[in-house]
């Protein structure tokens, strides 16, 4: 059973190691579907040994897959598949001579997230977490113009320093532990042996380390990097970083929040991430009503949807967790096939420009039907599981006693869908010129878009073993019922 | 070891780490910035290797040897690779040194107030020294937004992570051995991509001034 927990870090480091040292161009088309299809179903199988109330443990320890941790790792694998596998260059195409840096990079990206959400042990997390900035610094830089290179260093820069605040919250997190007897950063034995830190210091460790983690997963007001680096980003990194690296970072989030709310009781991280989800949402409802990119609208869309995800954990209990875990799935797989239409609709037309792109429906069908039916999901319209998620949110705002932040929330989130709306409407509607013919293609392989945008529209309706996974899962992060 | 002898070192070696952080503030010559920082991380080491002698912590001791090893010697390293490149001096910042001295002070006496009382394992004389550690931290982000050479921004990130490695140190005798192997290579890792986007920029910009950065808005 430990041996599995290996799969998800060994596969990805020894492919991007083959890679490195051979620079096959045949290994590079398909080492990133093959990582994230082992992912995925080391991800499954995870979730079927939780449910049948086992927790597979390896490394003394130091890896742990508890539910939450299945869970995240079946994410990541669901999230990266649609992205590598959709973002698959057309065959024929000529070979980028950085094909093979490309792929290896992106092999090690998937690693250290699975790394990440496996690690039992906040200073492990914590590397995992750094060396995905290390690991997606050259792969936005990858187009090597001045803009991709100004995204990169903003990124690297900002990404670091703020994962570095996060650090110095888990030395201090460490030295309350140590404070109490416990000199240990596994939240396993933290939860179980409950030391008694001092209250002081570890609020402050907590309030560091939730401030740092969230510059990574993209909260504002330390969101700057966040369009930049994923606009410039090819198609498929851009996805894998919206999609699931942000909500890797919001996962070290609730970890945090989970040792805290031990100690310090319910609701200790609240003020923090209820100020941080409404600034989100308000710079995404600002930024989304006049937006010229549809790359950067994806990308602030992103912001509006982690900032829904930190007003939901701020809620906590059983139905926000439940909600907020479910969340993460949908936004990570609509998001995901929305970035892989958009790389196919700038092979296509040249240009990010939302004002250069119209008539997409009567023009492209092939493209504007997924790209309207992932809309429809970030709107959070049913049968999407993000309706539903949504709804545990705010439920779970306003039976909590945040009833001033979550009708805040919604009348943001209403600014946020209009503005999205209409950017929608204006690419997809409007007549072909005449003499243009339709064009049906998908410009792409089709499976990875039908599969992600089923698996969300059907997910918030499967109650087993959905739902029996997610309270498990909230369960861990101390939302009992 | 002596508790006197101990807590005068352990004195020191915080003295030091504070006087190189205000001296990086009132420098402009980048090169002057890199041996600053090389002597701030043979000072952090020392410190290290102190608190291990005192705790009688082998495993410590070697970990001072792995600080001194990066910090007092292969980033500088790096640093110092690409340096005679580009520019060598921090031409025009947003501050004037004498305001960034003033509000670096100001930073110093802020970490004094806020920073909890942590009873380490290292002693009380470790406890006093730690406002020190968040010090650096703030005067690194005070590095980072005032400075516009990409090669100082560097300086800031480093000054930032030996703020941190010193708090984590005096708080705590340090992480775990792994964890601590882990950030160090991630830190490196940081500043050779760093290096090697500065490169890229020194090519594609002509320069390394970061307030050229303005293609990207909104």
């Amino acid at each position: 059973m430990g041996l599995l927990l290996w799969l998800p870090l060994l596969v990805p480091t020894s492919a991007a190691a083959v890679l490195g040292l051979t620079r096959s161009p045949a290994l590079a088309r398909v080492a990133g579907v093959a990582v994230s299809a082992v992912v995925l179903v080391t991800g499954l199988l995870l979730v079927a040994t939780v449910l049948h109330g086992k927790v597979a443990t390896s490394a003394a320890g130091a890896l742990r897959a508890d539910a939450l941790s299945a869970y995240m790792v079946t994410v990541v694998g669901a999230v990266a598949l649609t992205a590598t596998w959709g973002g698959q260059p057309p065959t024929g195409q000529v070979v980028d001579p950085r094909a093979a840096t490309y792929a290896a990079l992106v092999c090690l990206f998937v690693g250290a997230m699975s790394l990440a959400v496996l690690a039992d042990n906040l200073g492990l997390m914590w590397v995992a977490v750094e060396a995905t900035t290390i690991a997606t610094a050259f792969l936005v830089g990858h187009h090597r113009t001045r803009t991709s290179l100004e995204a990169a260093w903003k990124y690297v820069v900002l990404g670091s320093v703020g994962v570095a605040v996060a650090f110095l919250g888990i030395v201090l997190l460490y030295a309350a532990a140590r404070g109490a007897g416990q000199p240990t950063l596994s939240w396993s034995i933290l939860d179980a042996a409950r030391p008694a830190m001092s209250p002081a210091l570890l609020r402050l460790a907590a309030a560091l380390a939730v401030l740092g983690f969230a510059t990574k997963a993209g909260l504002a007001p330390m969101h700057s990097w966040l369009p930049d680096a994923h606009s410039q980003a090819p198609a498929p990194v851009s996805g894998l970083m919206s999609g699931v690296l942000l909500s890797v970072a919001f996962y070290a989030i609730l970890r945090i929040q989970a040792i805290a709310n031990a100690v310090l009781g319910p609701g200790s991280m609240r003020g923090l991430l209820s100020v941080a989800g409404l600034a989100s949402l308000a710079v995404a409802a600002l930024l989304l009503l006049r937006q010229r990119d549809y790359k950067r609208m994806l990308a602030y869309s992103s912001i509006e949807h982690m900032g829904l995800l930190a007003i939901g954990a701020a809620a906590g209990g059983v139905i926000g967790l439940t909600a907020v875990l479910l969340h993460v799935l949908g936004h990570g797989l609509a998001k995901s096939s929305m970035f892989v239409v958009s790389g196919r609709l700038l092979a296509a037309e040249g240009s990010t420009a939302i004002a250069d792109v119209r008539g997409l429906l009567a023009r492209r069908p092939g493209l504007a039907i997924p790209w309207l039916a992932g809309t429809a999901a970030l709107l959070g319209l049913p049968p999407f599981s993000l309706f539903f998620s949504e709804v545990g949110i705010v439920v779970a705002g306003w039976t909590s006693g945040m009833a001033v932040v979550t009708s805040v929330a919604l009348a943001l989130l209403l600014v946020v869908s209009a503005g999205l709306f209409r950017l929608a409407g204006s690419m997809t509607l409007g007549a072909r010129t005449s003499g243009e013919s339709a064009d049906y293609s998908t410009h792409g392989p089709r499976m990875p878009l039908v599969l992600a945008l089923s698996v969300t529209a059907v997910v918030g309706l499967v109650a087993v073993p959905v739902g029996a996974l997610l309270l498990r899962a909230a369960a861990v992060l101390g939302g009992h019922g | 070891m002596q508790t006197t002898v101990y807590v005068q070192l352990v004195g020191l070696c915080a003295g030091l780490l504070l006087v190189t952080a205000v001296l990086l503030v009132w420098r402009r010559s980048l090169r002057a910035s890199i041996r600053l920082l090389a002597v701030q991380g043979v000072a952090l080491a020392v410190l290290v290797a102190v608190i291990g002698v005192y705790l009688g912590d082998v495993q410590l001791f070697a970990v001072g040897v792995l600080v001194l090893g990066l910090k007092g010697a292969l980033l500088p390293w790096v640093l110092s690779r690409s340096e005679l490149a580009g520019t060598t001096r921090e031409d025009a910042p947003l501050l004037n040194p004498t305001a960034t001295l003033i509000i670096a002070s100001l930073l110093t006496t802020l970490a004094y107030l806020v920073t909890p009382p942590v009873d380490g394992p290292a002693g009380s004389a470790a406890t006093h020294a730690v406002p020190v550690g968040i010090a650096l931290v703030l005067i690194g982000f005070l590095l980072l937004v005032t400075r516009r050479r990409a090669l100082s921004q560097l300086v800031g990130f480093l000054l930032i992570d030996n703020g941190i490695a010193a708090v984590a140190f005096l708080t705590a005798g340090g992480v775990p051995v792994v964890v601590e192997l882990g950030a160090s290579l991630d830190v490196l890792l940081v500043v050779l991509i760093l290096q090697v986007l500065r490169g890229r920029m020194q090519v594609k910009f002509g320069s390394t001034d970061l307030t050229e950065l303005t293609e990207l808005h909104d």
